[in-house]
């Protein structure tokens, strides 16, 4: 028996007679933190959606193991003015807990003392650290974060992302993430997935790195702490996504 | 007691309010104010098969509110137009069933003026029986949805990621509101139920911090709504309806009033000086 969490096999999702993403397959385990980085449009947030069952696949199968308790970081999240809404019943929006619980959840990332903020007065980045809060209070065996640091200062995010590994060893959960920080995604994933409405490249950080296909996306000579974010493509997309092959060295 | 029709239509009104308040908040935060509109416009054909077929008439309205709410699904499903094209499509389309069907059975009398307002000071005993009874089951049954149902109208795929089922809560809170409107008629009539539905909500909005006490203000907006537009319609002779509606919006223009700014400065400033 597979001991995966959530596991999808060759996986795309059209809309329109649009492919938005195609031929994915990852597995999640315990324990581990897989890592999709990828270009704006590139299908991570499909991927994502996919893994968690709300998007069913068109093609492939995606399969989650049964009774886990799972939390959902989305990327973005807007509240009605006309729902009055503090952090305390965000976090208890999905299950209730007790009050020592939350305060621990909102303490790991910083916002203890907004317990009875309305949610509409929180800075973006208060409310990405809510989310969090409230996804690490359920104890999931699986995390889903899309882009769980946007809007949060950089000193906040070094520290969000420290948290995201210390859950990971205290509640032994197995970790999707999508991010945009190169150094994070080298330095403290088990495994990376390159997306550009296909798998470009996957594996592990350290032989991913050495890797040709990894060098043509991020570029030789970049150190890995300073690395921001480039796809230097191996391939054309043509406008509707699809790739020109006719242009490939190789 | 109830021989009284004072107080038949006090039983009657109070039961009422005290659904519509937590119903009211989840229009208000769903954004569905014109669909219980188009719901309320389907009664007149749910009276008017009542009338000819002699059934029983919240039932009859209930059923073709139901109807109309699976309509509007389909439609969902099968055209790309908004939704509130949709619901405007459907209200005048069955109100107008409702008048053309009523034009042939021209044996059938029907009070329009009581359908449109409702007239509470005539409720029958089981007219009461039917508002707290429905009542109580449309509470029970929003009180054991709530989770799901609050957790979707936050944010749909984060509730269905967490494994809840958002879709079958708003499935049946659509008929929940149906069932609302349905009880309703007797009372204020389907001019004015989404008005009772929307201000108490809308004027607990303004006073209250967390979902469920909005919940719990709203319906005490409602009950003293009913309470003082019985009382001030028999003062002045007014239909009862409307007044009830009348007061509801003087309390939601009492709670636009900077009251709770005063509030919350006076305790702001008692924290800072405890800081």
């Amino acid at each position: 028996m597979n001991d995966y969490l959530v596991e999808l096999n060759n996986c795309g999702v059209s809309r329109n007679h649009k492919w938005l993403v195609r031929g994915v397959s990852l597995k999640v385990s315990q324990g581990e933190i897989v890592t999709l980085i990828g270009p704006n449009g590139s299908g991570k947030s499909t991927t994502a959606k996919m893994s968690l069952d709300i998007l069913k696949p068109d093609e492939g199968t995606n399969n989650i193991k049964k009774g886990i308790r799972i939390s959902y970081v989305p990327q973005k999240i807007s509240i009605d003015w006309s729902l009055p809404l503090r952090a305390i019943d965000f976090v208890n929006l999905v299950k209730k807990h007790k009050t020592s619980e939350i305060n621990d959840a909102l303490s790991i990332t910083g916002i203890k003392h907004l317990i009875y903020e309305d949610v509409r007065n929180l800075s973006g980045g208060e409310f990405q650290r809510l989310l969090m809060a409230r996804a690490i209070a359920k104890e999931p065996h699986f995390l889903v974060l899309d882009e769980p640091v946007q809007g949060v200062d950089y000193p906040g995010e070094i520290a969000l992302y420290k948290t995201i590994q210390e859950i990971v060893k205290k509640i032994n959960c197995g970790i999707l993430l999508i991010s945009h920080n190169l150094h994070v995604v080298m330095s403290q994933t088990d495994y990376v997935i390159c997306l550009n409405g296909h798998v470009c490249c996957s594996g592990a950080p350290n032989t991913v790195i050495k890797e040709p296909e990894y060098i043509n996306l991020f570029g030789k000579n970049i150190d890995p702490t300073l690395a921001f974010y480039q796809h230097d493509h191996d391939h054309e997309h043509l406008p509707d996504g699809s790739i020109d092959d006719s242009g490939r060295d190789s | 007691m109830f021989d009284d029709f004072i107080v038949r239509a006090f039983a009657a009104g109070i039961g009422l309010a005290f659904i519509t308040g937590p119903l009211g908040c989840f229009i208000v935060w769903r954004r569905l104010s014109y669909f219980g509109d188009t719901i309320a416009h389907s009664a007149l054909l749910g009276v008017t098969i009542a009338y000819a077929m002699n059934f029983n008439l919240i039932i009859a309205v209930f059923v073709v509110s139901c109807l109309l709410a699976i309509s509007l699904l389909f439609l969902q499903r099968r055209t790309s137009l908004p939704d509130d094209a949709l619901l405007g499509l459907l209200a005048h389309s069955v109100l107008a069933i409702g008048l053309v069907l009523l034009g042939i059975l021209s044996f059938i009398r029907i009070d329009l003026m009581g359908l449109l307002f409702g007239d509470i000071l005539s409720v029958n005993f089981t007219d009461v029986l039917f508002v707290w009874i429905g009542g109580s089951i449309v509470l029970t049954i929003l009180i054991l949805i709530w989770r799901p149902l609050f957790a979707g109208t936050v944010n749909l795929e984060l509730a269905k990621a967490e494994g809840l089922n958002p879709d079958l809560a708003t499935a049946i809170f659509t008929l929940l509101i149906a069932s609302v409107i349905a009880i309703s008629i007797k009372i204020v009539g389907i001019l004015l139920i989404t008005g009772l539905l929307i201000i108490p909500a809308s004027a607990s909005r303004n006073l209250s911090s967390t979902p469920i006490q909005m919940a719990v203000i709203s319906s005490i907006i409602g009950i003293a709504s009913v309470v003082l537009g019985i009382q001030t319609s028999m003062i002045w002779n007014t239909s009862t309806g409307p007044t009830i509606l009348v007061i509801t919006l003087s309390i939601f223009i009492l709670t636009l009033l900077p009251l709770k700014k005063l509030l919350i400065s006076k305790k702001k400033i008692e924290l800072s000086d405890k800081r």
